[in-house]
């Protein structure tokens, strides 16, 4: 008679209504995005406050592009996504390769080394960073907002390191034998076989260097060169106080756009990667 | 680690010296963990050593910098009211927001785990808000917090309560900003569901079998096999608030009255605005011996209460 109850005894209905409460919190600031982007800038400032548009003024995303150049911008942050995603993928293969399964000598202290890093926070090396790039001409190029990725990053090299532990040994030592060395180990049996968890990395790194603010608002001051996520910060700084709200609003919801488009494409390697990261520790 | 298996075991039986394994062994992961060394050298070496060394000096990166002893940390310690006002707000903020944030997204993926229909659905719901870029959700909450066209203050008048200031207040600062990051949970939510799923169902059982409610599963089975989990969200959850700078400089500038000037921002501010390269670097030293004192302690402190399943975890 007694089945299994595992979980929480909450009444059924109760579950629910938290569960909606909650959905409506995570939706509704979106909808009052949405909302707001097609409105006009009287209507925006109406009391009391309209639900809805009385009718949606598309224009206002047109109008995006007259004030910045916003495809521009896009542009830019584009380049710097692919070339940080192309970087992450290179540099973090190999090094999570080598400290999943080479036994080389000095491998634990490296590892450790390298894992602790995940505990530093960019406040720390921020402005040290900026002096060295300053040094090194780097400053209003993207070199500090790329370069980097080529180096490896602690979090990848961690979660890789996790996937290629549960390939079978026996892969790798049967091309041993067949003459293989480390490097063909990678890229002929290590890279097809871990798909899923390039992917992973592949994603994380685009939705971290589209997301950035810090890094191109610290380093970037020709307007040129800018990103999206500082195209709208100079739209802040001069819209907010003037009003037009709308204006900023459509901007933003352009820029979520494509990062939604990517969840939804690819939401089962988002979950798997957030998996990943949390659990194995 | 076997790596060094029955195929690496025949080169050796067949006569070669075990050295040559080792030597090819050491090329091959040095070779491929270079870009990594070169990356701790570059990017977390060579800048915390200049930042040590620039600490001690009063530095506008135009000019040389002349050495001022400890002038720097005495200066910070001692004469900056705001640092101290900096350093309140920061811990303030993470200290509330984490448990917060670790608390709700404990209860949201308790919720999502009763095999509710739509679990996929609301996950995905839950997980969204956390995909958006800081600056848009800074300008977003910006505009869902004005106090008069905004909406949180629409649906509390509609409720019949009094609107708030919001971020425009010096007490509702840092709850509003709590509030926002609240929204931004999902991830966290989505790695403890994962926890949640991986309870092996027996030893649920076993707590039935033994008489045990539904209290004592979630006191003796839920909650001792999610403290890893729960442990990583803490430290990752204290390390990000530390990093905390788009939303005040966005939202607030660090007001009203420096009720939201969170550390970053101070520590921005006195090297770009007042060009005090040599003061922001004693601030950043301070955040790492202080992030490292906090890890310790964490750590340290874990073993109190962090439960590792049977198998080794290295």
């Amino acid at each position: 008679m007694s089945k299994v109850r595992t979980r929480i005894r909450l009444p059924r209905p109760t579950i629910y209504v938290l569960l909606v409460l909650f959905s409506l919190f995570c939706l509704f600031p979106f909808l009052w995005l949405l909302r707001s982007s097609f409105m006009t800038s009287r209507e925006i400032f109406t009391l009391p406050p309209h639900l809805l548009p009385a009718a949606p003024q598309w224009h206002n995303y047109v109008d995006i592009f007259k004030v910045l150049p916003f495809a521009r911008y896009f542009l830019n942050t584009l380049e710097i996504v692919a070339l940080n995603v192309v970087g992450a993928l290179i540099s973090n293969t190999f090094i999570a390769f080598a400290f999943a399964r080479i036994k080389f000598r000095g491998r634990s202290v490296m590892y450790a080394l390298c894992i602790a890093t995940l505990m530093l926070p960019q406040t720390v090396t921020m402005i040290p960073l900026f002096v060295e790039w300053k040094i090194f001409h780097g400053i209003n190029t993207y070199a500090p907002l790329t370069v980097p990725a080529f180096f490896g990053n602690a979090f990848y090299i961690f979660l890789l390191n996790q996937f290629f532990k549960t390939i079978p040994t026996e892969y790798d030592e049967a091309a041993f034998v067949d003459g293989a060395n480390f490097f063909q180990i990678v890229t002929r049996i290590v890279v097809p076989l871990s798909q899923p968890a390039l992917a992973v990395v592949a994603l994380f790194t685009a939705l971290a260097s589209w997301n950035d603010f810090m890094g191109p608002f610290l380093y970037l001051n020709d307007q040129n060169k800018y990103t999206l996520s500082l195209g709208l910060k100079y739209l802040i700084s001069g819209y907010s106080v003037i009003g037009q709200w709308q204006v900023l609003m459509a901007a933003s919801v352009l820029i979520v756009l494509p990062v939604a488009l990517l969840f939804f494409s690819m939401q089962r390697y988002f979950i798997e990667g957030l998996t990943m990261s949390g659990l194995k520790g | 680690m076997r790596s060094s298996g029955a195929a690496r075991e025949t080169i050796i039986k067949n006569g070669r010296k075990r050295n040559y394994l080792t030597r090819y062994n050491n090329f091959w992961g040095w070779l491929f963990i270079t870009p990594v060394v070169l990356g701790l050298s570059l990017w977390v070496a060579f800048p915390l050593g200049l930042s040590l060394v620039a600490s001690f000096t009063k530095w506008d990166l135009i000019t040389r910098p002349v050495f001022v002893g400890f002038k720097n940390y005495i200066d910070m310690f001692v004469f900056d009211p705001l640092f101290w006002q900096a350093v309140v707000v920061t811990l303030y903020y993470t200290l509330v927001g984490v448990s917060l944030q670790i608390v709700l997204a404990f209860g949201a993926a308790m919720l999502l785990n009763t095999k509710v229909r739509g679990m996929n659905f609301f996950r995905t719901l839950f997980y969204l808000p956390s995909l958006v870029p800081v600056i848009v959700s800074s300008t977003l909450w910006m505009w869902l917090y004005n106090p008069q066209f905004g909406l949180l203050n629409l649906l509390l008048i509609h409720l019949g309560l009094e609107p708030q200031k919001w971020v425009y207040g010096t007490a509702t600062v840092i709850p509003s900003l709590i509030l926002m990051s609240i929204w931004g949970v999902g991830n966290i939510i989505v790695i403890f569901l994962a926890g949640l799923q991986d309870i092996p169902k027996q030893l649920l059982e076993a707590v039935e079998i033994d008489g045990g409610n539904a209290f004592h599963s979630f006191r003796h089975v839920i909650v001792p096999l999610m403290t890893p989990t729960i442990l990583y969200n803490v430290v990752i959850g204290i390390i990000n608030g530390f990093q905390t700078f788009t939303q005040p400089y966005i939202m607030t500038n660090g007001g009203p009255a420096n009720a939201s000037l969170f550390y970053v921002l101070h520590l921005y501010r006195q090297a770009f605005m007042f060009s005090k390269m040599g003061y922001a670097n004693a601030m950043a030293w301070f955040v790492f011996i202080a992030t490292g004192v906090i890890s310790i302690i964490i750590f340290k402190t874990s073993k109190l209460w962090v439960f590792y399943q049977g198998e080794d975890k290295k």
